[in-house]
């Protein structure tokens, strides 16, 4: 039976969303087998199984922790020699896209970042991204190996489709680059209690317009009102209102939710970036002239300190 | 000590222009003005910085495209660096991230290096692998996506803010750095800048300088192949209101409409 790698991500054995959706998307092209790197494999086991993982191939070492990025490329391929993958599916993550560039690298296959979609072709999976910004939509095809593919969140609606799971051992020797880069100290997010950006299905975002950090309360109590991520633009970040982990933009994070509500965004480039792929686009800004009303499906011209609380007070008496 | 550092950077079309593909998928750089790639100007800012704390350091610049891209080197060599090079080569068209890491790599111990700084990613494909792929072709450390970084006794130590975690991260050199935009703001060239980088020295290499073969470049030598390229359908223009006192209810109203209330 054809197999598809999936890497797992994972804190202590705590699977990210994305990962879900990765198995969703490798089912269409084989069986996935789950690679689970670090610990916890017997947490991520039952929920890997319940969203189709035949096989969780999981190793542990000291080395994961203590060195940066290349043990994990060291196991991946072990898994990729051990399986003879159709496919590997990694989550698009800085870090994930960089694992899999170096497989790719080293197994002699091409390779695919930033997957939003991938289906089974004839001669091989074909995989849609978006270019230019979001201006274009590209359909790829890998001609040479077996094709690396870094696929973001958001890509698919993560489907329950119970299989075995059955939790293997994977056995790794790690190559003389692995202890290339310590990792001197590890400081994890602290978590806002708020999903993360990335993964959200509402995105509440703020820019220029909301004129402090202080201010930034604002969005904030949109967002949980409406049970959203807080995003910010460039400006907003740059400006030291808003932590950079939040940019949505060209060096942001890229995101594409169900409903993205920019707030005081005027909409440059570098901005639109990172949201345009969004389903739905509202947005609140002084200046009729803006071009984010370009993109949007309803915007209000005013002053968003007027418009927002009201907005957030009418969400909360219609949520009762 | 001395130090050898290698900032490699790219000639991109400007993100402000209508960019576009050509007939065979490749990026158009007719369409739209090029320029150094804003997120390699944080590179050669830190190469910079890293040079000035260093005595008897060296920067030099290299790229690899079109015969344009000599701007790209202007730029950062009126920026401060010493010298560039450029690989230029017609067989290079439509070389994929694999072929590109690979005609750096030759380029860059050609040049001799402790340390390559690279920028996160380029403004238009955008895919952010080239430092890794870089690191594993030369064998080295990456060290890479970090928003700080500096080298001493032998050592770059930088920080890496990644999704899950803030890190520490440190290797002996020689190493590839990259560096994000969250590095430092990128100087502007000064005028005697501008004025010295005419002077500077600009080495060209071709492939056959660099003992690469035509077959392992360009679109043929490409692992992947673009299939098709779609402009996205202009989004229909909404509903916009001017907020007269009742912005926010109408917008949630709309917000429910669509049931995300």
């Amino acid at each position: 039976m054809t197999e598809v790698l999936v890497l797992v991500d994972h804190e202590n054995g705590t699977v990210r969303k994305p990962t879900l959706e990765l198995l969703t998307l490798a089912r269409r092209l084989g069986d996935p087998v789950a690679v689970h790197l670090g610990p916890g494999a017997d947490i991520a086991a039952p929920v890997l199984a319940e969203h189709g993982a035949t096989r969780v191939l999981a190793a542990d070492a000291p080395e994961f922790a203590d060195y940066h990025l290349v043990p994990k490329v060291d196991a991946l391929q072990a898994a990729f020699d051990a399986v003879g993958p159709a496919a590997v599916l990694v989550p698009s993550s800085g870090e994930g896209k960089e694992i899999a560039a170096r497989l790719a690298l080293r197994t002699g296959s091409g390779l695919v970042t930033d997957a939003v979609d991938i289906a089974p072709g004839d001669d091989g999976p074909v995989t849609t991204q978006s270019a230019f910004a979001a201006a274009y939509s590209t359909t790829s095809r890998v001609t040479r190996g077996v094709p690396v593919v870094t696929v973001k969140p958001n890509s698919a609606t993560p489907e329950a489709a119970p299989a075995a799971g059955t939790v293997e051992e994977l056995a790794v020797t790690f190559g003389p680059l692995a202890t290339g880069t310590a990792v001197v100290s590890r400081a994890p997010r602290e978590s806002t209690g708020r999903p993360e950006l990335a993964e959200a299905a509402i995105v509440v975002s703020g820019g220029r317009g909301v004129g402090s950090a202080e201010s930034f309360s604002v969005i904030e109590d949109l967002a949980d009102a409406l049970g959203a991520a807080v995003g910010a633009s460039r400006a907003a970040v740059d400006a030291g209102w808003y932590p950079h982990a939040h940019q949505v933009g060209q060096t942001g994070k890229t995101v594409s939710p169900q409903l993205y509500l920019a707030a005081g965004i005027s909409g440059a480039i570098q901005h639109r970036a990172g949201m345009q792929t969004s389903k739905t686009i509202v947005a609140v800004n002084k200046d009729a002239e803006a071009p984010i009303f370009e993109l949007v499906d309803y915007g209000v011209v005013g002053d968003l300190f007027a418009v927002v609380p009201a907005l957030t007070e009418e969400i909360k008496a219609r949520k009762g | 000590m001395s130090l050898r550092i290698v900032v490699c950077v790219k000639y991109v079309p400007d993100a402000t222009g209508d960019r576009s593909f050509a007939e065979d998928l490749t990026t158009d750089r007719d369409a739209v003005d090029g320029l150094l790639s804003e997120l390699d100007e944080y590179a050669v800012e830190q190469a910079l910085q890293i040079a000035e704390a260093t005595e008897g350091a060296e920067v030099t610049v290299l790229t690899a495209g079109p015969e344009d891209a000599a701007d790209a080197l202007r730029k950062a060599l009126s920026m401060g660096a010493d010298k560039a090079v450029h690989v230029e080569d017609d067989d290079l068209h439509g070389t994929d991230v694999l072929g590109t890491s690979l005609v750096l790599a030759k380029a860059v111990e050609h040049i001799g290096y402790d340390l390559v700084v690279c920028g996160m990613a380029s403004t238009d494909g955008g895919m952010g692998v080239l430092p890794a792929l870089l690191a594993e072709r030369l064998r080295v450390p990456q060290v890479t996506l970090l928003s700080e970084v500096s080298v001493a006794d032998g050592k770059v130590t930088g920080r890496r803010d990644g999704d899950a975690a803030t890190e520490r991260l440190q290797a002996s050199l020689p190493a590839v750095v990259s560096v994000t935009d969250q590095s430092g703001e990128a100087r502007y060239p000064s005028f005697k800048g501008i004025m010295a980088a005419k002077k500077k020295p600009v080495e060209n290499l071709d492939l056959e300088d660099l003992d690469i073969e035509a077959e392992q470049v360009g679109l043929a030598g490409a692992a992947t192949a673009v299939l098709s390229a779609t402009e996205r359908p202009a989004r229909t223009a909404g509903e916009i209101v001017h907020d007269e006192g009742e912005g926010g209810k109408l917008l949630a109203a709309f917000l429910a409409g669509r049931k995300f209330v």
